[in-house]
């Protein structure tokens, strides 16, 4: 499989696929079996067959662990700004329009409030489609205030990390995302106030090496990449043949890095049994026996 | 000075005309002619190009100064500045990092704890250091080193000298980016004074792993930036050919950091870069960083962490709308 592979939709038209219709089906990455899309929504965007877990954008990730209707969104309007005045192939602002009108979303993260069965949360969730959830400053501002947000209502924090790494065009105010960003996890951690961190497809670069390894717990979704320098650079840069699934959720959980993986589906439940734990609470009551039920 | 020591593209003009008063000098000493006032014209117009040349250079050219293999590192600065250097070893779990360095010293007679990237001078010490690029056990080390000073009331100083960390297997399988996050929420609440200072390149998370400090000295012919222009110009251009341009679209100069408000002073180089006169290079960055010590020795616990919140907390340019929908 391809790293930075998105959900295949049918939009390359070879003249056999022609009679698919495209945004109706998506073919698995993992199996090659075409699936009906509704069919992967009502499931979170977890293929039901073969477990493989496409990309998901924020706001459905954000229903997919809020309790209906207790969401409040915050800081959306904070825009990025040219800071450098910054052009490579194309014009820094053209990118930012463009990801905004794709995405509908002003920046990279969803941030605000919400409960998950009824526990108040501050919870930010990154949108790779967003230029590859880049992190620059208001990437950073809104994982900060989704901090301080904790910090100030003495809730746990979640963050749902997706991200290719630093935005460059940003220059060096994206690198400071990472001290901002950690400097306010420091804070939250003095308070002894749970941060939750979940990694998901693909995490690298300036986030992995700031608040995405912060967690008191870190969980990852499977098969996810993880990594601070990506394979594509690492192999290139030293001529070694990589490991066998190197820099996957599974590879660094052997090597002790991460938690839990955990499959999406069981996400919310798993999180909210870990926020009853570190408040105190007993198991839920529909609980049941074993925290590594299977994913499918 | 010879003219050997002209080898980058931009001081091909100084190269030639070093050339120039070399011949001359060599003519006359030979031919017994005097040729003093001619060889003064030459070495005076060596002089006011290099003016010319040096205060004015791209950042591209900075980037390459930064980079000059005869630049001092981070050894040739603490052997001039401090007393006793005291290089304690090992991260406690995995190994002993020599591209990243600490221990302590004593500066002005006051113990401090320093903190190093060193690079090699030569290919076999360059092997040792892994040419300035740490792996995580270097970072660990480092904070195992910051706590100590925390402990017994030391000022942390680190010097900032790295393309970037180890990108490589091993680097990723014991989680080099763990331990930079780690580094960077553990100094974000240090309760010590802190100096950091960038001697040559401060290479994205790498450099940023030992510099989250109270103040961020930066020398004048060094850099930071979020990537190292070469890859920057190979994800955004697609072609490393583009180097040059993005290391001028990133900004990442001394003045420009300054100007952002990354850096807090700029310290002064000699004429070319601290290459070419590093006692004076480390006299500068001697009286800056003691200033800047100072001032931050007589700050309570308190203030020294608020401001240091507080400087970071600022960092970053958006803006706000207050549009329908704000909450």
């Amino acid at each position: 499989m391809p790293f930075f592979s998105k959900p295949k939709y049918s939009t390359v038209s070879p003249p056999k696929k022609k009679d698919i219709p495209k945004d109706l089906y998506v073919r698995c990455p993992k199996s090659g079996e075409l699936v009906y899309i509704k069919e992967i929504e009502k499931n979170w965007m977890v293929i039901p067959k073969s477990g493989h877990h496409l990309a998901i954008d924020a706001p459905m990730r954000v229903k997919s662990l809020i309790d209906e209707g207790s969401w409040e969104e915050c800081d959306a309007n904070l825009e990025s700004v040219d800071i450098l005045g910054f052009k490579d192939s194309k014009q820094y602002v053209d990118r930012l329009a463009e990801y905004k009108r794709k995405t509908k979303l002003s920046d990279a993260v969803v941030s605000g409030v919400g409960a998950m069965e009824g526990i108040q949360v501050s919870l930010a969730v990154m949108d790779f489609r967003f230029g590859g959830a880049s992190m620059g400053s208001v990437v950073g501002e809104k994982i900060t205030r989704a901090a301080e947000r904790a910090l100030e209502k003495e809730i746990p924090l979640i963050v749902v990390s997706a991200s290719g790494g630093a935005r460059m065009q940003e220059g060096i105010f994206s690198l400071m995302q990472m001290a901002k960003t950690s400097a306010a996890l420091a804070r939250l951690a003095k308070k002894r106030l749970p941060f939750i961190s979940v990694l998901t497809h693909p995490t690298t670069g300036g986030v992995t090496a700031s608040f995405a390894t912060l967690g008191d717990l870190i969980l990852a979704e499977p098969e996810a990449l993880i990594c601070f320098a990506g394979p594509r650079v690492i192999k290139e840069g030293t001529n070694q043949e990589l490991p066998e699934g190197f820099q996957r959720s599974e590879f660094l959980f052997d090597r002790g890095l991460i938690d839990q993986i955990v499959d999406r589906r069981e996400l919310r439940d798993r999180i909210v049994r870990f926020l009853r734990a570190f408040s105190g609470q007993p198991l839920p009551a529909a609980a049941n026996g074993s925290a590594n039920a299977g994913g499918d | 000075m010879d003219r050997s020591d002209f080898n980058l593209d931009f001081e091909k003009p100084l190269r030639e005309l070093q050339l120039r008063l070399d011949e001359l000098r060599s003519a006359s000493a030979e031919q017994n002619f005097d040729m003093t006032k001619e060889a003064e014209a030459i070495a005076a117009r060596l002089e006011e190009m290099k003016k010319n040349i040096y205060n004015d250079l791209t950042s591209w050219q900075r980037v390459q100064i930064a980079r000059h293999p005869k630049r001092p590192y981070s050894l040739d600065y603490i052997g001039r500045l401090f007393e006793g250097f005291e290089e304690l070893h090992g991260d406690r779990s995995f190994g002993d990092d020599q591209a990243l360095i600490g221990g302590i010293a004593w500066l002005d007679g006051r113990p401090v704890m320093i903190i190093a990237q060193q690079k090699g001078r030569d290919v076999k010490e360059n092997l040792r250091r892994n040419f300035g690029m740490p792996h995580p056990e270097g970072y660990r080390k480092a904070l195992r080193l910051m706590r100590m000073a925390e402990k017994f009331r030391m000022p942390v100083i680190s010097f900032i000298d790295t393309k970037a960390a180890y990108a490589g297997i091993g680097s990723e399988e014991r989680h080099v980016s763990e331990a930079i996050a780690c580094n960077l929420r553990e100094m974000a609440v240090l309760e010590v004074p802190t100096v950091g200072i960038i001697i040559g390149e401060g290479g994205s998370g790498g450099a940023l792993g030992i510099a989250v400090v109270d103040r961020l000295l930066v020398q004048a012919f060094s850099y930071y930036s979020v990537i190292p222009p070469e890859g920057c110009a190979a994800i955004l251009w697609r072609d490393r050919k583009f180097t040059e341009t993005a290391a001028n679209a990133l900004k990442l100069g001394a003045r420009e950091l300054h100007e952002q408000g990354i850096a807090d002073e700029v310290i002064p180089e000699p004429l070319g870069g601290a290459h070419r006169d590093p006692d004076a290079a480390s006299a500068a960055l001697g009286e800056a960083l003691r200033r800047n010590l100072a001032e931050l020795m007589g700050l309570s616990t308190k203030k020294l962490l608020d401001q240091r919140y507080n400087k970071y907390r600022q960092m970053g340019e958006f803006t706000e709308s207050l549009a329908a929908g704000a909450v």
